[in-house]
Formats: C-alpha cells, sequence, structure tokens
C-alpha cells in the first residue's frame, strides 16, 4: 500500500488557508420549499371550511352522530362485523393456501380442481354469491347427514335452526376470499428461487417440509402486504351482507335509518367505525410484515437475539451443573 | 491424505479394504434438456473417503452430472448408484418403478450437497439453517441438534456468527454455513457444485480450508470446481468433461501435470493463465 502510495506524484500543497474552516461539518441554510407550505395552508383551510360547514349544519346533527356512535345497536354491528372479518379472512387464508398449493401441484386432479373453484368464485359478483348463500337454505328446507342414493340417513334438521343470515354471510365472504388469496398466495410461492427447493430437497426435506418450512415463510414476505389490503377490503366488503340482514354495521344502521330517516348522520357513523377499525388493522400489519421480513428487514437481529439470550441462559445453567430444562 | 494421493499413482491404488463397495457408481450416464445433449455416457466411479474433482469447461456437463448423482435431475440412459443404492428407482422383476419423492427424500438424506450460491434459507439465522433438517427430517431433539449446529459452525470457524441472518453475513461465511448444513445430516457423501465460483477472489481461501479439512477427515466428496491447486493438493482423482463425455480422468498428479489429451493441456493453459 505505502509502495503505491510513493509511485503517486506528490499531491499540490496548498499555498493559502482555505476560506473556511475545514474541520467542521457544512452548516448551509436548508432550501425552503414555499410552495409546500402554501399549498399545505390551502388544503387546511378547505378541511376546516367543510368540517365547519358539516359541525353547524342542523340537518346533520352532531350531537346525534356523537350520542349513536356508542349506541347498544352499534356495537352490536361492530362486533358482528369483526367476527365477519375474522372468520372470513381465516377461511379465505386458509382456503387460498391449499387452492395456491393445490394448482402449482404436479397432481392434474388437484389442478384442475383449484383452477375450476377460483375460476367460479372470481367470475361471479360477490353481492350474487352473498344473495345465493343467503337464500341456500330455501333450496335445501332440510338438511340430511347420511349416504347419498342410499336411503341411509343418520339424522337430519331444518336447515333454518343451522343456517342463519351469518353462517351465509361468513360461507359467502370466505369462500369468495379463498379464489383472490389463493392468486395472492400463489404470486408469493412463485417468487422463492428454486434454489430453495434445492437446497430442502438435498437436505432430505419431502415437499411437504420443504412448503411449510422453507417456501411459505419466504412467501409469506410477499404476501403480507396485498393480504392486509384484502383484510381491509374484506372489513368494507362485510357491509354487502346487509342485503342478506347479516346484522352486521351496516345492516343495523341501515335498519335505524329506515325507521328515523337520520341517514347521514347514520353513515357518519358508520364510518367513523369502519375507519377506526381499517386503522387498527393498519399497525397490525405493520408488526406482521415486520415478522416475516426476518432476515430481510431493519429488525433482523430481534428473533436472532433471542436465541442468544437464550443460550447464554443454558451456557449459566449447564455451569451450575443443574439438569438442562429443554426448551428455555 | 497428502501421502497417500501421492502414493496413488493410479486411482485404484488408494488403500480400500477387500470388497469395498464404491461410494458412487455411474454407468453410462446420459441426459438431455430438450434438444440439448449433455451428458453422453459417462462413467463415474468414486471410492469411500475419495476425494473427486470435476473439471471442464461451462456446459461441459460436470454441475449436471453432479445434480444427477442426488437425482436433482433425472438421468435418461444409464444406471446411478450411491452407497450400492440405485438412485430414483426402484427395481423389481427387471422393470424400473419411479420412486415418490418421500422414498426420493431418504436418499438424499446421506447426501450432502453444497450449491454455488450457497441457497441458506434467508429467513433463517446461521444455526437455524444448520439444525433446521436434523430436527424436522431426523426428528432429532431441539437441543441436541442445536448443540450439534453450534459444534458444525464452530468447526467451519463461524463459531462467533451463530445467530446471524445470511444477509448479514459474507460470501465465504455463507458458503461455510452451507457447508455445516449439509454436514448437520450426517453425510455419507458430498458433494459440491461449484462451491467458490460466486465468491470474491479473497474469500475463496476460507472455503477451500473447510473442504480440504473435510478430505483430509476421510469425507467421500465429489467436487466441481475451477480450482486447480485444490484438486491438486487433496484430490484422489479427477475427470475432465467436456462436450458430455469424459476427455481425460486419473490421478491428479497426471491428469494435471502431464495430461495425456490436447484438450486438456488446452483447458489447463487457459485455468492456470
Amino acid at each position: 500500500m505505502s509502495t503505491y502510495d510513493e509511485a503517486l506524484p506528490p499531491v499540490p500543497q496548498a499555498q493559502e488557508p482555505p476560506g473556511w474552516d475545514d474541520s467542521e461539518a457544512i452548516d448551509a441554510i436548508p432550501l425552503r420549499h414555499w410552495g409546500r407550505w402554501v399549498s399545505a395552508a390551502i388544503i387546511l383551510f378547505v378541511l376546516f371550511a367543510l368540517l365547519w360547514s358539516l359541525w353547524h349544519n342542523p340537518r346533520v346533527d352532531i350531537s346525534y352522530v356523537i350520542q349513536t356512535l356508542t349506541a347498544p345497536f352499534v356495537l352490536r354491528g361492530v362486533v358482528v362485523t369483526i367476527e365477519l372479518t375474522i372468520i372470513a379472512m381465516v377461511i379465505g387464508v386458509a382456503g387460498g393456501v391449499a387452492l395456491a398449493v393445490m394448482r402449482l401441484s404436479p397432481n392434474p386432479v388437484l389442478k384442475a380442481v383449484a383452477w375450476g373453484y377460483i375460476w367460479f368464485f372470481r367470475g361471479t359478483p360477490i353481492l350474487v354469491q352473498i344473495i345465493f348463500w343467503g337464500f341456500a337454505g330455501s333450496l335445501y328446507p332440510t338438511i340430511f347427514l347420511g349416504l347419498p342414493f342410499t336411503g341411509i340417513v343418520f339424522g337430519h334438521a331444518a336447515t333454518g335452526r343451522l343456517y342463519g343470515a351469518f353462517v351465509a354471510a361468513i360461507l359467502a365472504l370466505g369462500l369468495n376470499e379463498a379464489a383472490y388469496a389463493a392468486e395472492l398466495v400463489r404470486a408469493g410461492i412463485i417468487s422463492v428461487d428454486k434454489g430453495q427447493y434445492e437446497a430442502a430437497h438435498s437436505l432430505g426435506m419431502s415437499g411437504g417440509l420443504t412448503m411449510r418450512l422453507v417456501v411459505l415463510p419466504q412467501a409469506m414476505r410477499v404476501i403480507i402486504p396485498p393480504m392486509g389490503n384484502e383484510t381491509i377490503s374484506m372489513l368494507k366488503t362485510t357491509a354487502l351482507v346487509s342485503v342478506i340482514s347479516g346484522t352486521d354495521l351496516m345492516t343495523n344502521v341501515q335498519q335505524a335509518y329506515a325507521q328515523n330517516f337520520k341517514t347521514i348522520p347514520l353513515l357518519l357513523v358508520a364510518s367513523i367505525w369502519y375507519l377506526a377499525m381499517t386503522s387498527v388493522m393498519s399497525v397490525g400489519q405493520y408488526y406482521l410484515e415486520r415478522h416475516y421480513g426476518r432476515g430481510f428487514g431493519l429488525k433482523e437481529t430481534e428473533a436472532a437475539e433471542k436465541r442468544a439470550q437464550r443460550r447464554a441462559k443454558r451456557a449459566v445453567t449447564e455451569s451450575k451443573g443443574r439438569p438442562n430444562s429443554g426448551r428455555g | 491424505m497428502s501421502e497417500m494421493s501421492q502414493n496413488s499413482a493410479v486411482l485404484a491404488n488408494v488403500p480400500q479394504p477387500a470388497g469395498t463397495k464404491p461410494m458412487v457408481e455411474a454407468r453410462k450416464i446420459w441426459k438431455s434438456f430438450g434438444k440439448l445433449q449433455v451428458l453422453k455416457g459417462v462413467d463415474l466411479t468414486v471410492m469411500p473417503q475419495q476425494t473427486y474433482v470435476l473439471l471442464g469447461p461451462s456446459g461441459g456437463g460436470k454441475s449436471t452430472l453432479l445434480r444427477c448423482i442426488n437425482h436433482l435431475e433425472e438421468i435418461d440412459r444409464g444406471r446411478l448408484f450411491v452407497d450400492g443404492e440405485l438412485m430414483g428407482y426402484r427395481q423389481h422383476g427387471g422393470k424400473l418403478y419411479e420412486m415418490k419423492l418421500k422414498d426420493i427424500a431418504r436418499q438424499r438424506e446421506k447426501i450432502g450437497m453444497v450449491f454455488q450460491r450457497f441457497n441458506l434459507f434467508p429467513h433463517m439465522t446461521a444455526v437455524e439453517n444448520v439444525m433446521a433438517a436434523p430436527r424436522k427430517v431426523q426428528r432429532e431433539d431441539r437441543d441436541a441438534a442445536e448443540r450439534e449446529a453450534e459444534r458444525l459452525l464452530g468447526q467451519v470457524g463461524l463459531a462467533d456468527k451463530l445467530d446471524f441472518y445470511p444477509a448479514q453475513l459474507s460470501g465465504g461465511q455463507q458458503q461455510r454455513v452451507a457447508i455445516a448444513r449439509a454436514l448437520a445430516m450426517h453425510p455419507k457423501l458430498m458433494l459440491f457444485d461449484e462451491p467458490t465460483s460466486a465468491l470474491d477472489p479473497e474469500l475463496v481461501g476460507e472455503v477451500l480450508d473447510v473442504m480440504k479439512n473435510l478430505a483430509k477427515g476421510g469425507m467421500t466428496m465429489v467436487v466441481v470446481t475451477h480450482e486447480i491447486g485444490f484438486a491438486k493438493e487433496v484430490a484422489d482423482g479427477v475427470a475432465l468433461l467436456d462436450g458430455g463425455v469424459v476427455v481425460e480422468s486419473g490421478p491428479p498428479n497426471e491428469c494435471l501435470v502431464n495430461p495425456r489429451e490436447e484438450r486438456t493441456k488446452l483447458f489447463l493453459s487457459k485455468v492456470l493463465a
């Protein structure tokens, strides 16, 4: 290194001292962005004017909105909406993973079944599916448990007893979501490098184990952002089950304004709740993304730190000669 | 081992107890990708505890041959045995039956493989990468698997990197984790597919050192590489593949020092230039 330096021509020395203190970092006056300040002021003013006019509009009836936000029928609707969203998404994601794996499997039967399912449920409007499931009870007034075409019956029940609007709503939303989730999961699986399969296979992992241990955790990183989007979308789609009286937030609000005609205030109430719920979800999505970003993101040492701590603890336990408690 | 390779004027002279079966026996292997014939009747025999180096220009078929050994590629013709077992097929009544993926996976358990691009699992730390297969495939207890993983990572000089993710490691460190990961399954045979080709030149040495130690420790290895120095130092046999055939094979101090074939001379002059 030194010989290389010596070979270079001598650096010309500055004859005069520079006109600045070269021991300090640059301390310049930042560029002013006047346009941003002006546009922000205009937007704030318009927003303020809009809110002010709403607040002082007697027909909006702000006090009714505030009072109704926590009315029992609204809260009951919120709970049902959350339940519908969670259960439908669980069915959707589980079904989606299964369908995606089926579509990518070498088994032509599984492939065709998955393709047909996605084709049907993605190709018909969700509103049609909701109404269909809502009225499916009238298609089969009694449900039998038995062997078809043999007359052997273990038991039967009136459809209405097993199958209310809530179950119909869950079926409609969950089965529809599975078709969409399948495509997201498939995209995630395809994004995983082929070398990962080869590495897993050469370690003696079977197809299922490779999928579960190696491919899906990596696919999740790609899947989570659009799946968060799907969940938020699902929360709002639940409003559609009001057409079969799904007892969700929208159903209850609709029934209320059908009686008291306070349509806009009640829609405001619903909107505030929907906004609040989707906001909470965005926070949840952030933590999920961070979890599945292991090894990729900024927080990559967090899980590793836990393991290191566990190892340190084990070393202490062992040095004391106590039997190892195992899972620490 | 170095004395041994000097003694082994001929491959068969590597001391083997009488009746020892070859670890790898490839007979007349043919393989094509579409219209491209990659392997044209290649033979390869590797005895236990031998290190065999496959050399040759890109597209010569050496990586493909290596990948056929653990059935990552299916062969078109010929027979391939590892430790006496026919790879990928069951022979019954003079007919071959394709194996289930599960049974192929069981065959692969005893064959470790190291890739050019490392292929570490990016969502697992070094120690998790190494212990994943022993835990999930061989159903080892977590603590036992973790201890073994720590020991192996120590062996490849990474005792201080246990809880690092692959993205936090240099190429040479990643490749050493990959070697430890393969060793964790206690393989009878290790395959290396250009293990140093994706590395910065200054990191090649640390990976080669680990491989040399393995070879000296008696591991059976088949190595695809361009590292002639490595081949000279530790190989018991080398083979030069070009155009899907073995151009020349034999002990390194013949093939690499006084090659018979013009093709080998040409290849060596280019690689060593």
